[in-house]
Formats: structure tokens, C-alpha cells, sequence
């Protein structure tokens, strides 16, 4: 029993709040809400949500942009990889895709929306020489109807993170010789990278690819940002019901997010199914011969570092308004740069940013303690461990977010614990535990058996060969694990919204709330602000290791 | 019975033994070579020795050392060093603090400090207390090694494969030293090879019961 505990208890902390949260969505939507007097059973929450008139179009919506950000983003993964195969090019990529990853959603969005609004960057560069605007042009190039705004919005940032996952998984696949072998064979590098590398590579960025999938299908903020809203896609209609001030809505919000859960189950199946459709004709056309379009391909993978840049443009874009001075259309650059903005909004940032920081050192810190306890239980007494409960605790993130966690406001609701630092926390816990395990599970594997066995036959406890032996060598892995932490926690934003009954201020929330307004200085402030706090833990966990290990060659490569 | 003593020791994957019951002993001062493919067990029964064998191989029989059962104590009480194919220096340590590492409490500063600047000495290594292990080169990384397990004071001394990454001139010369080191010190030695030119002492094979396991 103790041997399972830690297990149990990593398990616990995600499959509780997500099980209370689903029964808290399951009730409702069937009429039964206690606290607002709804006694139940009914289908009126189902009535009242299909009486809803944008409903088909912002369930059509989250199932197209959702598979379309999906696909294209292992699409530009796929194609760079097999081109830019073996050259410095990947090197590159990987070095412009981190500082993305650690930026959380929100942040992004808002840059991109800095980039590609109708007064954005990219217009005032080409303006008015060539495009001859003086004026923003009455074109809707953000928050469009079709939600193509949004379907930049999220594959800008979710192909970092499936070049970066991809980049990890080939270290476990002998790319380089299978290419070398097909190549020798005579099949083009671009073609024999897909025909060979990739069937054995898609099997390891399965989960990553799906929870993508899942991200994109229920994302609140992003689609906030940058989404349509006349309908909006269907979890920030969702959102808008939950956060009402008529009680009575949260009956047919929790319908609608078990309609969402439908959707983005729809999706994953629909992808399962598209996976056995396309495999046999994969395995066909690898198996038929010498292939050609290397050129095609080539010409594709440009499209991945382009879209990089468009990120660090997007970045670059937050800095700028968070400086600007006067900055009239179509300059492409502000009059000069100030603080003012910075100084104006410092009183306004402090509160936000200490919540933020508060919850994502304690959500972090809690989860590296969970995972390490439950992997050094795994490491010590095998499957007394119950390993296979660690493995299904990142399940979680193959749901869209709303779905459960409208629920999880009921329940929290229920238990009098909405609205303060430990519901954000544990509900935090919930998204920042998954990616702990998952990032820390592979260096704890790495970690040769037989280095803790020699320490315990020179007589050093099971204490202290985990204090003194383990820790010291996985101290630059699980400085990069807490960094994954704090960027998963600072990006949470339905989590912070609903668990904090919208009384807990972080950077996130209050930038999504001022990307409706019209300051870009100062929703520049906040994003700048929020994207801040990742990128600087993800900077200390890359510097600390090599000052630490300064005078130590075998941990510092 | 002094030194190390096996009776009918069996270790098994499940139901499937790897070896026909083990019994053996080894004198102080002396060596014994046990002899074997891979996959027969030989790297099981050391871990079995040590107390640090894979929770999923279970193991019985009675093994003891100078007249005291080892059964059921934990690795660190057990006083048995081990060293493997790889030197296995801690990574985070200076060479000194790998040599640290193991030696008894209590010493005073000047003590422990005395007995890793011998054991550097004995090592051919003077000087070396403050060095990066990854600095080292392989046969001095080796001797380091070995200075680690002794400096913890074992009262066996159990070999896996130590010699098999070692070229072909600096083998024989660390074989002589370890095998040297642990005669000096009374020390049984237990010698798990599949290479006949590492062996020493007594030679027992160690057939597979079964099937061959697959590594």
C-alpha cells in the first residue's frame, strides 16, 4: 500500500477534480443544480442550448478550427523535419521554437493580434508604400467570422511544441542511419525521411498530437482574443453563459460542455479513424518504388521557419506597444519609446503578478514533489508502484478544458471552496502535474540503475542516495521540468477564471479581459508581463546548471 | 565460517529458475570465478548479494558473511562493495568526494582527509583529491573506483565484469591491482565473468537451467 501511494496520490490530485468536475457538468445539464433551486431531472438545459441560434455554426467552428490547427501544424512539422533533415536548419528551428513554447497562450494571441489586426505590424510595413492605406483598412483580418484568425492563433503556437516533442522523439529512433539507408537506395533525403522515419516517429508524438487536438477543439483564451464572436466557437459561448450573472444559464452552459466533450471526442475518433484510413496507403506508396516531389517538399518546409518568425514578430510586437510612445498608422515604428506605460501600470500589475507567481511556484512545487515521489517509488519496488496508473494520470489532457471544469466550479462551488489561492492551486495541479510527470519521467528512466546501487553499497541510506546522489544528477532536468510548471500554470486561464469565481487576478486573466478593450499599451504591459515570467524560469534553468556544474564536464553537455 | 558463504541460493523470473541452486564458498583472502554466458544470472546474483536485486526476480536460499546472515539487511548495512564493467564515479562529485563518499562517520576532518590523500597515493593519483572525475582517463578513473569500495571498508568484495571496457595492456595491469588490494585487506573475492582470461581462483560455471535468457 505505501509502495502505491505516491502513485495513488499523482493520480489522485488530477483524477478527482477532473471526475468531480465531469459530475459536475453531467447533473446540471440534466437539471439537477441544487444551490440555484434546480431540482431535476430535465431536458430543458438541452432545450434552452439547441433554442441557442449560433449554436450549429460555433459547434462547426470549434470542430474546423480545432482539426484544421491540428493538421496543420503536424503538416509543417512533418514537412520541415523530412527536408531540413541532418542540416543546421533543425538546430535553428529548435532554438526559435523554445522561447515560443514557454509564452503562454494568451500572450501569443495577443501578439498576433498586435501583427495581423487591420492596424497591425504587418500592414504598416508595406504601408502606404505599397499597399497605398493611410488608414486601417474596414477589413476583418482578426476575430473573422470563419475563424481563420483563430486557426493562425493556435497553430503559431502549437507547432513549436510538435517541432519541439518531434525534435525529442527522433533522439529515440536511429533517424540518421535509416535515412542514410534509404537514401543509398536512392529514394530522395525529403522522401525517404516520410516513407521511413516518420511512420516510426508518429507513434511517439501520438499523446502530444492528440491533446493538441484537444486544446485547440475547447481553447478559451485564444479563441477570446482572436476568435469570431458573432458566434463564437463553442467554449467561450460556453464561458459566457458560466459567467452570467443569470444563475439559471449554468444549467444549459453545463449541456453545452457536454456537447463540447461530444465534439472533441468526435474529433479524436475522427482522427483515429483518418490514422487507419491513411496507414495502409502510406505503407503502399513507401513500398512502391523510388518517390518523387522532393522538390514540392522542400518548398513546404519553408512554411515552418516562416511561421517562427511570424511568432518572434509577434513577441516583438508586445515589446513594442508595451513602450510606445505616440505610434500613428501607418508608421511602421512608434515616435519614440517611453515607460510611461510601464510606470502608469505598475500598481495595477503587482496584485495580478504576485497571484500568478504565488500559484505557479506552489503548483509547481507541489507537482515536482508528487512526481518525484511517484517516480522514485517506480524506480524502487517496480510494479508494486503500480506504474500503470502513473501512465494514465496525463489522460486528462485529451479533454477539452471546459468541459469538466464548469463542472469543477459547481463542485467547488458546492464545497465552499471557490475563490481563493488553493482552488486555483489545485485545480492548477491538475494541468501542471501531467506535463511534470511526463517531462520528468523519461530523465528519471535515463538515470542508470546502477549508480543509486553502488551508493547504497557504500553504505548510504535510501535517503541519502536520493539526496546526495540522485538529485544532484537530475538537477538539470527537473530545473527544466519546473520551468515547464511555471509556463503550464502562468498560461492558465479558464482554470484561474473559474476556480478563482473571477476574484483571483493573474496576468492571464487581466490580459485576456484588456484584449477586449482598445489599450494596446497597456494590454502590451500585461502580455509582456505574463510571457515574462516563463521565459525567465526557462532562462534560469538553462543558466543554472552551468553555473552550478561549472567545474563538473559530465553534467554540464 | 569465515568469509563468503552461498547455500543453495536460487533466483528466479517468476517461476523459472535462471541457475540450478548455488552453493559456494569463498574464503577470506581468496577468489572465485563464476563463470557464464550473458543472461544466465551472474549480474541477478551479485545484485541478490548486494540487496539491491530487481523487485521483479525473487530470490531464496541463505547467504552469510564471517557467520553473520545477510538475509533481509539492507544494502547499506550489508558492508559489501561491488564494482561493475564501468567505473560508475559519481558525476557531481571531485574525485576526493567520490573517495569520501563511503568512508565510516565520525571520522574528524583530518581524518577523512588523511585516509582519501592515502588511498590517492596508493592509487598513483597524488593530488588528484580536487579533479573532476570526467577529467580522468579510463584506467585512472578504474583505480579511483576501486579506491571508493575499500575506503568503505567492505568485508567482501564482489566484481562485474570490472575488467571488460579496459584495453588489452591496462587489463591485466588493474587485474593484478584490484586482485592485489583485496588480498592485501583478507577481502573475499567473488569474480563474475564471461571472459576466461579475467579468472581467477576457483572457477565455477554457471549454466543456464532453462532456456537461455534473452538480455
Amino acid at each position: 500500500m505505501t509502495r502505491a501511494l505516491p502513485a495513488l496520490l499523482a493520480f489522485g490530485v488530477v483524477a478527482v477534480p477532473v471526475a468531480a468536475g465531469l459530475l459536475g457538468t453531467l447533473l446540471p445539464a440534466f437539471g439537477v443544480l441544487p444551490a440555484i433551486g434546480a431540482d431535476g431531472p430535465s431536458l430543458d438545459p438541452w432545450r434552452r442550448l439547441f433554442a441557442e441560434p449560433g449554436l450549429p455554426r460555433a459547434t462547426l467552428l470549434s470542430l474546423a478550427t480545432g482539426l484544421g490547427a491540428t493538421v496543420l501544424s503536424l503538416l509543417l512539422v512533418a514537412l520541415f523535419c523530412a527536408a531540413a533533415h541532418g542540416t543546421r536548419g533543425v538546430a535553428r528551428a529548435q532554438a526559435l521554437a523554445a522561447p515560443i513554447l514557454a509564452t503562454p497562450h494568451a500572450a501569443l494571441a495577443i501578439g498576433v493580434l498586435f501583427l495581423i489586426a487591420p492596424s497591425g505590424l504587418l500592414l504598416r510595413l508595406v504601408s502606404p508604400w505599397a499597399t497605398g492605406l493611410d488608414a486601417p483598412p474596414d477589413v476583418a483580418t482578426v476575430n473573422d467570422a470563419w475563424g481563420l484568425a483563430l486557426l493562425l492563433g493556435l497553430v503559431v503556437k502549437e507547432t513549436p511544441y510538435l517541432l519541439l516533442m518531434t525534435l525529442a522523439a527522433l533522439n529515440q529512433i536511429p533517424a540518421t542511419r535509416l535515412v542514410a539507408v534509404a537514401t543509398s537506395l536512392g529514394q530522395p533525403k525529403p522522401v525517404a525521411w516520410l516513407k521511413v522515419v516518420f511512420p516510426l516517429l508518429y507513434r511517439q508524438i501520438r499523446l502530444p498530437v492528440l491533446a493538441v487536438l484537444a486544446y485547440s477543439v475547447g481553447t478559451v483564451d485564444v479563441a477570446l482574443i482572436l476568435g469570431p464572436t458573432t458566434p463564437p466557437t463553442l467554449a467561450p459561448l460556453l464561458l459566457r453563459w458560466a459567467t452570467s450573472p443569470d444563475l439559471s444559464l449554468l444549467l444549459p452552459a453545463s449541456a453545452g460542455a457536454l456537447l463540447l466533450l461530444g465534439v472533441a471526442l468526435t474529433a479524436i475518433g475522427a482522427w483515429l479513424a483518418a490514422e487507419r484510413a491513411v496507414a495502409p496507403l502510406g505503407r503502399a506508396w513507401a513500398a512502391s518504388g523510388l518517390g518523387t516531389g522532393a522538390g514540392a517538399l522542400r518548398a513546404g518546409a519553408t512554411l515552418l521557419p516562416f511561421l517562427l518568425l511570424l511568432a518572434c514578430a509577434a513577441l516583438v510586437a508586445l515589446v513594442l506597444w508595451s513602450v510606445a510612445g505616440p505610434w500613428r498608422f501607418p508608421d511602421a515604428l512608434p515616435d519614440r519609446v517611453q515607460a510611461d506605460t510601464w510606470t502608469s501600470q505598475a500598481a495595477a500589475l503587482a496584485t495580478p503578478a504576485a497571484n500568478s507567481l504565488s500559484a505557479a511556484l506552489l503548483a509547481t512545487g507541489l507537482a515536482l514533489a508528487l512526481a518525484v515521489a511517484a517516480l522514485e517509488a517506480r524506480a524502487r519496488h517496480g510494479a508494486a508502484a503500480l506504474p500503470w496508473l502513473l501512465a494514465l494520470t496525463p489522460l486528462p489532457l485529451l479533454l477539452p478544458q471546459a468541459s469538466f471544469l464548469l463542472g469543477l466550479q459547481t463542485a467547488l462551488l458546492t464545497l465552499g471552496l471557490e475563490g481563493g489561492l488553493p482552488a486555483v492551486v489545485l485545480v492548477h495541479l491538475v494541468f501542471v502535474l501531467p506535463y511534470v510527470l511526463l517531462s520528468l519521467s523519461g530523465p528519471y528512466a535515463a538515470l542508470d540503475p546502477r549508480l543509486p546501487r553502488v551508493a547504497a553499497c557504500l553504505g548510504a541510506s535510501p535517503l541519502r542516495v536520493f539526496l546526495a546522489v540522485k538529485l544532484p544528477v537530475l538537477a538539470r532536468p527537473l530545473l527544466a521540468v519546473a520551468a515547464v510548471g511555471i509556463a503550464v500554470s502562468i498560461a492558465q486561464y479558464l482554470a484561474t477564471l473559474l476556480a478563482g469565481g473571477g476574484r483571483f487576478a493573474t496576468l492571464t486573466t487581466e490580459a485576456v479581459t484588456l484584449a477586449a478593450g482598445g489599450d494596446r499599451r497597456v494590454l502590451g504591459v500585461f502580455a509582456v508581463a505574463q510571457a515574462a515570467i516563463p521565459l525567465l524560469a526557462f532562462g534560469a534553468a538553462l543558466l543554472l546548471p552551468a553555473l552550478l556544474w561549472r567545474d563538473r564536464a559530465a553534467l554540464r553537455a | 565460517m569465515s568469509g563468503l558463504l552461498l547455500e543453495n541460493v536460487r533466483i528466479a523470473i517468476g517461476a523459472r529458475p535462471l541457475f540450478p541452486p548455488l552453493s559456494l564458498h569463498v574464503p577470506r583472502g581468496e577468489v572465485a570465478t563464476l563463470m557464464g554466458p550473458s543472461g544466465c544470472g551472474k549480474s541477478s546474483l551479485l545484485a541478490f548479494l548486494c540487496g539491491t536485486l530487481d523487485p521483479a526476480l525473487s530470490a531464496a536460499g541463505r547467504v552469510s558473511l564471517d557467520g553473520a546472515p545477510l538475509d533481509g539487511l539492507p544494502p547499506e548495512r550489508r558492508r559489501v562493495g561491488i564494482l561493475f564493467q564501468d567505473d560508475l564515479l559519481f558525476p557531481h562529485l571531485s574525485v576526493g568526494g567520490n573517495l569520501g563518499f563511503g568512508l565510516p562517520p565520525g571520522l574528524s576532518r583530518a581524518e577523512r582527509r588523511a585516509r582519501i590523500e592515502a588511498a590517492l597515493a596508493e592509487a598513483e593519483l597524488p593530488g588528484f583529491a580536487e579533479r573532476d572525475p570526467a577529467t580522468l582517463s579510463g584506467g585512472q578513473r578504474a583505480r579511483v573506483a576501486l579506491m571508493r569500495a575499500l575506503l568503505a571498508e567492505p568485508r567482501a568484495l564482489l566484481l562485474d565484469e570490472p575488467f571488460g571496457r579496459l584495453d588489452a595492456a591496462l587489463r591485466a595491469r588493474f587485474r593484478a591491482f584490484v586482485l592485489g588490494h583485496a588480498a592485501a585487506r583478507g577481502l573475499p573475492v567473488l569474480l563474475v565473468t564471461h571472459d576466461p582470461a579475467d579468472a581467477a581462483g576457483r572457477v565455477v560455471h554457471l549454466a543456464p537451467d532453462a532456456e537461455p535468457v534473452m538480455p
